[in-house]
């Protein structure tokens, strides 16, 4: 199954579960449409009706706001974006109202929301290709999660709408596996595994993409199969890589990160989000208050550059990290 | 309209517009005194627009609500007690001491915490909007906001998105003439807002919004619309603040002439002088009236002068409703 198939199976499922799941967005199940850009949500008016798989008018404002105003009153929204740059034009009742609801209001209220965005830099210019997953888990009150798998992101997802609080999913375009005029040039498109029964995937639990003794990855997203590239050329210098995919931003594992590096004593962040003040960052800062004496060389990030995303490939593929840039980086930190 | 008013409805109406006065004077003595923290946003001079738009609503309709929400706040039920409470910045105030002046509100009476970004809580009603619609219900929302809100990307969406989905949105708009310090003509071509729902296919009324009697008519119009699935409906009360816009605000940017034609025309003396005219009540009973208005809040000053504050490890709790994990 794919991404797309999973995240779709997942909708699904819930919306079957529970009457108070709708979906909201911009072209989601049009007839003759797409099913949102990536074809999520692609079928789904046929079960539920276009009451329930509410196409909207090109207003992302109202789509967050009205998820909220919802998700406080007893439904429970998913709402998308087209794309994850189209997050800025909400940001207000993102970051104001979803966020700070259930605090401003002492506990009393609470806000069960999902938005999904589609992240990740496809040759598309620098509006439809941003990685902003470091502004999101900068607002406290907010969950962030980032599937890399059709397993995880069945699994996450059904979880997200079942929390109490807003989720912002990113998703990454190369990684859903969407088809026909919807497929992606240069996709990863991963097909995994799928259970037929029922199973959620609880926020904050790290998985372990690929054991190693020499180096810790992390790394989120389509930045997981570029590690693991990376892994396969280092291995055979004899560097073995462990890459810890954490699944979830916020709340965040740092306990397997930990773990990993007792036994690697190295530690390498790989992140497609710009470098600058990034999650890597956060995360590079925190283990090294709490388990810096673990490592045995300084921290190494691996970020896009602090440039908005080119167009032309030969530029937009340098600016992004590539399994090449990961394994110069993974040899000059094993002489470090 | 289908049924006159009642003298008792008047009566009631003009007494939640008393505790709305009085409470805020007390707030505004209370404020200058340096023993409440924070700023104020009041809305004297607008109680008629809270009043009369709230005044039929049940528990389980919802109103969303501005910077300046007290008045707003206490017509949909939010009890005094908590609202001081939370004014002084209390543990009981009804956000926990965690909104304050500019959040006030309380869901459990269909008061939305107030939302102080301006325009803010025109998409959050009409998502209640569709909830209302999608639980089948014949709940209704009352969206508040002001003249200033109308130049917002947020209340084009939200006027389009309701309109074409039919719900049961009321949008009030509270049309005081300033945005903070700017006059509505210096930033606005037309003369009245109300001409912007047509753009967006909703029927609209233009209210005379220090009437409560007007008011409540008006309301009672939209809310039957959007009981009955007809959709939403574009309210423009015509209003005017009688303090300034925060804090010590002396209003320098406001003409003499103006502020003295619409002071002429405060809410409460247009309810007072109706009922006495219709002989609906007396001098001596209203005087009754104000007195026991102010002994409750009066009461409700003790009440939050004597509640504990929050402790600051409080301050950790509700990011996550049931914790981030």
């Amino acid at each position: 199954m794919s991404i797309a198939e999973a995240l779709r199976e997942a909708i699904r499922e819930e919306m079957r579960r529970d009457e108070r799941v709708f979906c909201l967005g911009e072209d989601i199940d049009i007839e003759g449409g797409f099913g949102g850009a990536f074809t999520v949500t692609l079928g789904l008016s046929k079960e539920f009706g276009h009451e329930r798989i509410l196409d909207t008018p090109i207003s992302e404002i109202m789509i967050a706001g009205a998820a909220v105003g919802a998700a406080m009153t007893g439904m429970i929204p998913i709402a998308d974006v087209q794309y994850g740059d189209f997050l800025f034009c909400m940001m207000d009742q993102m970051a104001n109202n979803a966020a700070k609801m259930t605090y401003m209001s002492g506990g009393t209220v609470k806000v069960p929301m999902v938005m999904r965005a589609p992240v990740g830099a496809t040759t598309r210019g620098a509006q439809h290709a941003q990685s902003l997953e470091g502004f999101f888990t900068h607002i406290p009150g907010l969950k962030v999660i980032c599937p890399s798998t059709a397993y995880d992101a069945k699994g996450l997802l059904k979880t997200a709408i079942r929390d109490e609080n807003p989720v912002v999913v990113f998703e990454h375009k190369l990684l859903y596996g969407s088809r026909g005029t919807r497929a992606e040039k240069s996709a990863l498109s991963p097909v995994g595994e799928v259970p037929e029964e029922e199973y959620l995937i609880p926020f904050g639990v790290a998985a372990i993409r690929r054991e190693g003794r020499d180096i810790t990855i992390v790394a989120t997203l389509l930045m997981i199969y570029r590690a693991m590239e990376a892994a396969a050329i280092l291995e055979k210098e004899g560097i073995s890589v462990e890459i810890i995919d954490p699944r979830t931003l916020v709340p965040f594992d740092y306990e397997t990160v930990i773990n990993s590096i007792k036994k690697t004593s190295r530690l390498m962040i790989v992140e497609e989000d710009t470098r600058r003040n990034g999650w890597g960052a956060e995360i590079a800062a925190q283990i090294a208050e709490d388990a810096i004496y673990y490592l045995d060389a300084p921290i190494i990030r691996v970020a896009t550059y602090d440039v908005p995303i080119p167009f032309a490939p030969v530029l937009e593929n340098f600016v992004v990290p590539s399994a090449h840039r990961i394994v110069e980086e993974a040899r000059k930190l094993m002489n470090s | 309209m289908k049924e006159k008013i009642d003298g008792e409805k008047i009566l009631r109406m003009y007494e939640k517009m008393l505790l709305i006065r009085k409470y805020e004077e007390k707030i505004y003595f209370l404020f200058l005194e340096g023993i409440m923290p924070g700023t104020i946003h009041q809305s004297q001079g607008q109680e008629a627009t809270a009043v009369g738009m709230l005044f039929d609503l049940r528990i389980e309709d919802y109103m969303t609500s501005t910077h300046r929400p007290a008045g707003h706040c206490l017509a949909k039920g939010v009890t005094v007690d908590s609202m001081m409470a939370e004014m002084f910045a209390k543990k009981n105030g009804c956000c926990k001491g965690k909104g304050g002046a500019m959040h006030t509100g309380d869901i459990s009476v269909g008061a939305i915490p107030a939302i102080a970004i301006v325009g803010g809580g025109m998409p959050v009603a009409v998502g209640i909007g569709i909830s209302c619609k999608m639980r089948k219900t014949d709940n209704v929302v009352v969206c508040f906001f002001g003249d200033g809100a109308s130049n917002e990307g947020a209340f084009h969406e939200s006027l389009n998105a309701a309109a074409i989905w039919n719900l049961p949105v009321i949008f009030a708009c509270e049309n005081n003439l300033y945005g903070a310090s700017t006059h509505i003509n210096q930033v606005t071509k037309i003369k009245n807002l109300a001409v912007r729902a047509d753009a967006y296919g909703m029927p609209w009324e233009i209210v005379d919004g220090n009437d409560v009697i007007k008011v409540n008519e008006a309301a009672l119009r939209a809310i039957e619309r959007a009981r009955k699935g007809s959709g939403p409906t574009f309210l423009e009360l015509k209003t005017y603040r009688r303090c300034g816009h925060s804090r010590n605000d002396a209003c320098g940017y406001r003409d003499k002439k103006e502020e003295k034609e619409w002071f002429e025309k405060d809410p409460l003396l247009i309810c007072r002088n109706y009922i006495l005219d219709k002989k609906l009540s007396t001098a001596q009973n209203l005087e009754l009236l104000e007195k026991n208005v102010l002994d409750e809040i009066n009461r409700a000053v003790e009440y939050a002068k004597s509640s504990p504050y929050p402790e600051p490890l409080d301050a950790l709790t509700n990011v996550y409703f049931g914790g981030e994990k």
